[in-house]
C-alpha cells in the first residue's frame, strides 16, 4: 500500500478556535480538528481522494484523521493538522532545551486507512491515560 | 429593558479588543448579544450563558466517574495535594487575570512548586531571544498611527488574532497613516498561502523551518552584502528578497509581527534572535519595531506579574521557596513531565490535556491532577478534581496585559453561576488551607 513521508506543521485555525470555545467534546471540534490538510498532488501519490481517512504516524505516535484539501494552501510535501487533540497524538515532546515541543516541522508518514474510524477527542485523551470507558 | 455595556474587553486572543459591546438581559444574568467581536470571541461570551455549565467542583471516584463536591472539600483536596507533593507543577494562566496569577504565585511559593505559564509551549523561546538580544518593540497604537510597512512572519492573524489586522496593523487609519490600508504595505512570510497572505501585498512562501536563513539573507542585503547571497534562499528568489528588503529600508516606520512559525520550528529562540537582529539592522536606516503575537488575551500577564514578583517570567522553580530560579529545558513543564520530575499537577486557565503532546500528558497523569477551568475540557476530563471558576472578562473583572505589554482593566458583564468563585478567591482559599495544614 502507498505510504508517503511529509513534513507536518500543527497550528491554529479559526474553525478550531470557534469549535474549542463551543466545547472540545462538541461535534464542531471533531469536525474542525480531526483532519489533515495536504496538497492534492500528495493525495494523488497516496492514491486517495479527498475526505478519505488516513493514518498519520510520527516517531512518537499515530492517529487516524481525514485527509482534506487545504483551506490555506500547503505546498507538496507539507501537511497540516490543526492544533488540538488529534495533532498532539503525534507531536514530538522534544523541546531543544527551550520547553517548547516540536509542534511544527516534524516528519510523518501518511498511509490510507479507509476502513479505520477516527477516535473522538475524549477517546484520544482518556484512552491514552487509561480512563476511557467507551461511548457514554 | 436590556442593557448595553460598552468598551468591554474580549477574553480570547492577545489583541485584547476593548471595544466590545455586550447586551445583557434585564436581570443582568444572561448575555443576549455581542457586537464588535470576532467569531471566536462571540463564542466565549455565548458560552457563559449556557445551561450546562459546571457549577460545583467534581471529584473523580474509584469507578472513574465524577461526583459533585463542595468548594471546601475541593480546596482541602488541593491544599493537601500541594503540601504532600515534593515538586508540584502549577501550569497555565493564559486565560485568567493578573490578580489570580499573583495569588497562585503565593500558593506556589508556599508549596515549593514549579510555576509555569502557557508561554512555556508558545512564546517561551521569544523570552530567551529577548534576554539575549533585547526587544526593540512598540505599542499597537504606535503601529496603527505610524506604520507604513507591516510584516507578519510565521503568524496568521486572520485565524489566530482575527481583529488584529483591522484594529492595529493593516486597515485602520491612524494619525500619520490617514490612508489606512491604501498607504500600507503588508508582507506575509509563511510556508502556507494563509488567509493572511491572501490579503497581503506580498507573500514570501518560505520553506518550512528555514526562516533563519531568510532572516540572514535580509540582514545581508540591509547591511550591503547583497552580491554575496545565493540565487535562492529558503525557497525565495533573490530578486524577491531584494524587492522586499528595499520596501523595508524605505519604510517610515515598520513593525515585524512574528508568531509560532518561528517559535515552534527548528531553531526556536535562534529564529527570534535573528528577527530581532534584523530589526536592529533596519534601525540603522529607518525606524523598525518587532512584536510577538501573543496567543491568549492575558498570556503576557504572568510574564509581567512574576517578573515583578520573582525576577523571571516563566519556568519558575520555587522548590527552594526563598530562591527562585529559571532554566527552560530543565524547569519547563514539558521537560519536567517527560523526565517524571513532578509529582502533582494543577492545570489552570488552559487545557494541557488537549495542547500538550500526548506523551507528556501520559507522564503527568501518573500523579494527582487538578484542573481549574470554567468549562469542561480535555484536562478536566482526565483530572482527579475539576474546580469550576468564573470566566474572566465575562463574569470576573481584572487586569490583563495586551500583547504589547499594555495593561487593560477588563470588566465583568454578568454574574457567574450561583456559588461559583473566581480564580483569585480559589487560590487565596487554597493558601489559607495550606497555612492551616502546616500550622
Amino acid at each position: 500500500m502507498a505510504k508517503i513521508e511529509l513534513n507536518m506543521i500543527t497550528q491554529r485555525s479559526i474553525e478550531e478556535g470557534i469549535a474549542m470555545e463551543i466545547g472540545k467534546t462538541s461535534p464542531q471540534y471533531f469536525e474542525a480538528c480531526s483532519i489533515i490538510e495536504m496538497n492534492p498532488k500528495d493525495m494523488k501519490k497516496l492514491g486517495i481522494l479527498a475526505n478519505t481517512n488516513v493514518r498519520v504516524t510520527s516517531e512518537f505516535g499515530t492517529v487516524i484523521v481525514k485527509a482534506v484539501e487545504p483551506r490555506q494552501t500547503c505546498y507538496p510535501g507539507l501537511c497540516h493538522i490543526r492544533q488540538g487533540v488529534w495533532a498532539n497524538q503525534i507531536v514530538p515532546p522534544i523541546t531543544q532545551s527551550t520547553g517548547e515541543p516540536q509542534y511544527s516541522g516534524f516528519i510523518v508518514t501518511v498511509e490510507p486507512a479507509e476502513h479505520e474510524v477516527i477516535k473522538s477527542a475524549l477517546e484520544c485523551v482518556q484512552g491514552a491515560v487509561g480512563l476511557w470507558k467507551g461511548v457514554k | 429593558m436590556a442593557k448595553v455595556i460598552k468598551d468591554v474587553g474580549c477574553p480570547y486572543c492577545g489583541a485584547c479588543c476593548d471595544d466590545v459591546e455586550v447586551t445583557v438581559s434585564d436581570d443582568g444574568k444572561k448575555i443576549l448579544e455581542v457586537a464588535n467581536v470576532c467569531a471566536i470571541g462571540a463564542e466565549i461570551f455565548k458560552h457563559a450563558s449556557r445551561e450546562d455549565r459546571v457549577k460545583l467542583p467534581r471529584m473523580r471516584q474509584p469507578d472513574g466517574t465524577y461526583k459533585d463536591v463542595s468548594y471546601t472539600e475541593a480546596i482541602d483536596f488541593t491544599a493537601k495535594m500541594l503540601v504532600k507533593a515534593k515538586k508540584p507543577l502549577i501550569f497555565g494562566f493564559g486565560s485568567t487575570n493578573c490578580e489570580a496569577m499573583s495569588s497562585a504565585a503565593k500558593v506556589a511559593e508556599k508549596a515549593g512548586a514549579v510555576l509555569d505559564n502557557c508561554a512555556s509551549i508558545c512564546h517561551g523561546s521569544s523570552f530567551l531571544a529577548m534576554f539575549d538580544n533585547g526587544y526593540p518593540s512598540c505599542t499597537l497604537g504606535e503601529t496603527k498611527n505610524r506604520a507604513d510597512v507591516v510584516v507578519y512572519w510565521g503568524s496568521n492573524p486572520a485565524h489566530a488574532h482575527p481583529r488584529h489586522m483591522s484594529r492595529y496593523a493593516m486597515f485602520p487609519r491612524g494619525f500619520f497613516t490617514g490612508k489606512g490600508v491604501m498607504g500600507r504595505k503588508v508582507i506575509t512570510v509563511d510556508p502556507r498561502f494563509t488567509d493572511t497572505a491572501r490579503v497581503s501585498d506580498i507573500h514570501l512562501q518560505v520553506k518550512q523551518g528555514h526562516d533563519y536563513e531568510l532572516f540572514n539573507a535580509f540582514r545581508m542585503v540591509v547591511r550591503g552584502f547583497e552580491a554575496d547571497i545565493p540565487d535562492v534562499v529558503a525557497g525565495i528568489k533573490k530578486e524577491q528578497i531584494l524587492e522586499v528588503a528595499e520596501i523595508m529600508k524605505n519604510a517610515r516606520f515598520g513593525t515585524i509581527f512574528y508568531g509560532m512559525g518561528l517559535c515552534h520550528s527548528d531553531g526556536r529562540n535562534h529564529n527570534v534572535d535573528e528577527a530581532i537582529s534584523l530589526t536592529r539592522d533596519l534601525n540603522e536606516t529607518t525606524k523598525w519595531t518587532i512584536m510577538a503575537m501573543r496567543g491568549h488575551y492575558n498570556i503576557t500577564g504572568p510574564g509581567a506579574v512574576w517578573s515583578w514578583q520573582f525576577g523571571f517570567p516563566y519556568c519558575l522553580d520555587l522548590t527552594k521557596k526563598n530562591m527562585a530560579h529559571m532554566n527552560p529545558g530543565e524547569t519547563s513543564s514539558i521537560d519536567l513531565a517527560m523526565r517524571d520530575e513532578i509529582d502533582a499537577f494543577i492545570n489552570i486557565g488552559t487545557d494541557a490535556g488537549a495542547h500538550f503532546p500526548i506523551e507528556a500528558v501520559k507522564h503527568i497523569k501518573k500523579h494527582p491532577m487538578v484542573t481549574i477551568d470554567p468549562n469542561i475540557c480535555m484536562a478536566s476530563e482526565i483530572s482527579d478534581l475539576h474546580i469550576p471558576v468564573g470566566i474572566v472578562g465575562v463574569e470576573v473583572a481584572g487586569i490583563v496585559y495586551r500583547m504589547d505589554n499594555v495593561p487593560i482593566q477588563y470588566r465583568k458583564v454578568i454574574d457567574p453561576p450561583e456559588g461559583v468563585i473566581s480564580d483569585e478567591e480559589l487560590f487565596e482559599r487554597i493558601y489559607q488551607r495550606m497555612c492551616e495544614l502546616e500550622a
